[in-house]
């Protein structure tokens, strides 16, 4: 199913087996402590939702420690979980379905907001879309089938954070994608006149490992869990969901809109591993695979 | 009998005018409809380019998502109000002076309602793959709202147009057989359906009409509605307007005039028609255009007003692109020249001629383009994450599907004009009958009375060989 671990990156083999040792290990521990209360009866409200499948539904997060953040300025890199993502995921050039955007702080100097798609509870683009062709899943991940995506861009239009890109022409492919099948779980091969946005690696993280932005963060700045069994996980430590996003004053981008983003923000400016507020820019992504002088697939100009 | 020879002439010389294109065609037109196809072919080669290439042929992208395509969409859609504006609620109102213009307002409905969905499919990505929409629609998307609304507008407008043909249908078939192709002969005969103009066709075909007129105007108004809602249900600052409906439907009226203006003046010139198109009828639909110029400086000055006074959110951006910023050009052009100068044209008793009226609406046109641009352009250019605004310009591609898109149009109505006559000849005919020897029309209300029923002479229009002198001289 996931050729594209296989793909220009694959350092994730140390991470996932530290991922899941720490994650059976949270586990165990966290009933052993007898908290388990809460995950017993989720566990029955899950068992309900589904019935006959007796499968508990993950309810898919994801929660941006942005004290962590620093637009890897550290690293002198460019953001490492966009870089990854282009390349764990092959984004075509110029999307960037995981974009970081340094945002002005009220009293001046700048925050770095890692962006992906928000995973809207009540998503303005499925409600659009003439087609169906783009849909939320009962793990409440929002998903586009390009094999039925007629092109309209109304959802792009709908979505307020933008991050829905359209294949504008045949972007430059790395030739390792060339024998993928295409899913909407994983949208390699999507043709010209579709769609694509961040599909939040639902195959990895049902696989139990954390997707390519969260592993490549050298800050550890990103978890990944499940608001369903209230655990989440940066590849560091597991901890407790709620208690992670409530003792941190979590927020949504946008939460005005009634959106219901499954994507948490903890305030901050990079401030746990000493970034200046005041030093501006972060460095380009790239795209390896991408033609020397290709301008036509470039932002610039816009 | 003087007021029988006297409706007679005006039946014949109108007949002879009206009818005349369908069976003489000159020079000219072979020369415009050439000049057309030229336009279109340039265009299918652009396409061609855009479906092998993909759309990055167009200017758009991921920023400014929608573009030219949309905008021109949004216009036609915006034109083919003219029809039931002029024809539908001008014949609710009997205001009799519609008569010769209600033809033509009907052609512009049908002929921009046929053009405006090509422009939505230009637009799309994957174009063969339209029938997603019949097969997957799904209720709760406002683009498939539109298509319902376009499809049932188009559906009764067409009705709509081909009542009010069928009498002069008939004519066609009765006086112009032996000018016609066999073909031609059999497609009169044919549209016709056996209409003699008894006196039980009046009347049902009154009635047809009378629940058609009734019907297609609040298709109209929820049609331009929905139209407006594709923006106004997603989440953009400049787009997130309640009144963005009545926005666009006072848009399209005002726009759908002016089309009806120009296409009058062209027809009268192209078509000889200048005795029966006056300049009574310029100055009238001129009063309605100023009028809803004046609507639409309600609207704006509401939408800015409101928007302007708290500058909320993203508010304060888009005010700023449109009125000094990037977008600032365009719109003071759409503002001063697209409403105040049409407004004022018409309300200054120096330039409210003939020429002053059509240069008004010339102007409110372009000012119209020009705003639908900026409502799509402008809405998608403010920047939802912090980046520099994008820009667009249309590419070669747009701008020769878009002319391709008006060479269409007006194609579509030379085609139409050399098929049916562009004036109801047979309303006229009732009309100056009515007038002249009341007696001897057929009078709606008289119909609908059992007792007078019995009193009415068998209508005498097109089934009565001409007998009056070939002079015209009528009035």
């Amino acid at each position: 199913m996931n050729r594209a671990g296989q793909g220009p990156i694959a350092p994730q083999a140390v991470s996932r087996r530290r991922f899941l040792q720490l994650a059976g290990a949270g586990t165990l521990g966290l009933v052993a402590v007898g908290s388990g209360a809460k995950l017993l009866s989720g566990t029955t409200r899950a068992q309900e939702e589904s019935p006959g499948t007796g499968k508990r539904v993950r309810q898919w997060t994801a929660v941006f420690d942005l004290r962590y953040c620093d637009g890897c300025q550290s690293q002198n890199k460019p953001p490492q979980c966009a870089q990854a993502c282009i390349l764990g995921r092959f984004v075509p050039e110029p999307m960037e379905w995981l974009e970081v955007y340094e945002h002005d702080l009220a009293g001046g100097g700048t925050q770095f907001v890692p962006t992906l798609c928000m995973q809207c509870q009540n998503p303005p683009c499925v409600n659009v879309c003439p087609v169906g062709a783009t849909w939320k899943t009962p793990e409440g991940v929002v998903l586009i089938d390009q094999t039925r995506c007629i092109g309209c861009r109304f959802c792009m239009a709908a979505c307020p954070y933008e991050r829905r890109f359209f294949l504008w022409g045949d972007p430059p492919r790395p030739p390792e994608t060339a024998l993928v099948h295409y899913s909407p779980v994983h949208q390699i091969g999507a043709p010209k006149g579709t769609v694509m946005k961040c599909d939040f690696c639902t195959e990895i993280l049902s696989a139990g490992r954390l997707p390519y932005c969260s592993e490549a963060c050298p800050n550890h700045a990103f978890y990944f869990g499940d608001l369903e069994e209230d655990l989440a996980t940066n590849g560091e430590k597991v901890v407790k969901l709620s208690k992670l996003l409530s003792e941190n004053q979590a927020y949504h981008l946008k939460e005005d809109l009634g959106t219901k983003p499954r994507v948490f923000y903890i305030p901050g400016h990079g401030e746990a591993v000493g970034r200046d507020p005041f030093i501006k820019g972060r460095l380009p992504v790239e795209w390896p695979w991408s033609k020397e002088g290709a301008d036509t697939w470039k932002r610039s100009g816009w | 009998m003087e007021a029988l020879r006297l409706v007679d002439g005006f039946r014949q010389a109108l007949e002879e005018r009206a009818f005349a294109p369908l069976t003489h065609t000159g020079r000219g037109f072979f020369l415009l409809v050439g000049a057309l196809l030229a336009v279109i072919g340039w265009g299918l080669f652009a396409y061609y380019t855009q479906f092998r290439e993909g759309l990055i042929v167009t200017g758009m992208r991921d920023r400014i998502s929608w573009g030219l395509y949309i905008a021109v969409f949004v216009f036609f859609i915006g034109i083919s109000m003219a029809g039931t504006l002029i024809s539908a609620i001008l014949r609710i109102a009997k205001a009799e002076w519609r008569l010769p213009i209600t033809r033509m307002a009907e052609f512009v409905t049908v002929v921009a309602l046929l053009v405006a969905p090509l422009m939505i499919t230009l637009d799309l990505g994957q174009p063969l793959r339209m029938p997603n929409l019949f097969i997957f629609g799904r209720w709760q998307s406002p683009l498939i709202w539109d298509i319902f609304g376009l499809t049932t507008y188009l559906v009764a407008s067409f009705i709509y147009l081909y009542l009010a043909l069928i009498p002069d249908l008939a004519i066609c078939r009765d006086r112009l057989s032996p000018k016609l192709d066999a073909f031609r002969r059999w497609s009169y005969r044919l549209l016709a359906v056996e209409w003699h103009g008894t006196e039980k066709q009046h009347h049902s075909l009154a009635r047809a009409m009378g629940v058609v007129m009734i019907v297609i105007i609040p298709i109209a108004v929820s049609m331009h509605t929905v139209t407006s809602w594709i923006f106004s249900m997603t989440l953009r600052e400049p787009w997130d307007s309640t009144m963005f409906g009545a926005y666009f439907v006072a848009g399209a009226l005002y726009s759908g005039v002016g089309v009806l203006i120009i296409l009058m003046a062209v027809i009268r010139k192209a078509l000889h028609l200048e005795e029966y198109l006056t300049r009574d009828h310029f100055m009238k639909l001129g009063y309605m255009l100023g009028a809803f110029a004046l609507i639409v400086m309600f609207f704006n000055v509401s939408e800015y007003l409101t928007a302007g006074y708290k500058l909320r959110g993203e508010s304060e951006m888009h005010l700023a692109q449109v009125f000094v910023g990037a977008l600032a050009p365009w719109y003071w052009f759409y503002a001063l020249a697209g409403m105040v100068l049409p407004a004022l044209l018409i309300a200054l008793p120096v330039t409210r001629k003939v020429w002053g009226i059509i240069v008004a609406a010339v102007l409110a046109n372009i000012g119209m383009w020009i705003e639908r641009y900026l409502i799509v352009v402008g809405g998608l250019r403010i920047p939802l994450n912090p980046y520099e605004p994008a820009n667009y310009f249309p590419s070669w591609v747009e701008w020769s599907l878009m002319a391709a898109g008006f060479a269409g149009f007006a194609l579509l109505i030379a085609l139409v004009l050399k098929l049916v006559p562009a004036v109801a000849v047979w309303e006229m005919v009732e009309h100056r009958e009515a007038k002249h020897s009341p007696e001897l029309a057929v009078q709606p209300e008289a119909v609908n009375d059992a007792r007078a029923r019995d009193h009415v002479p068998a209508p005498r229009f097109a089934m009565r060989p001409v007998a009056g002198p070939a002079d015209g001289g009528q009035k």
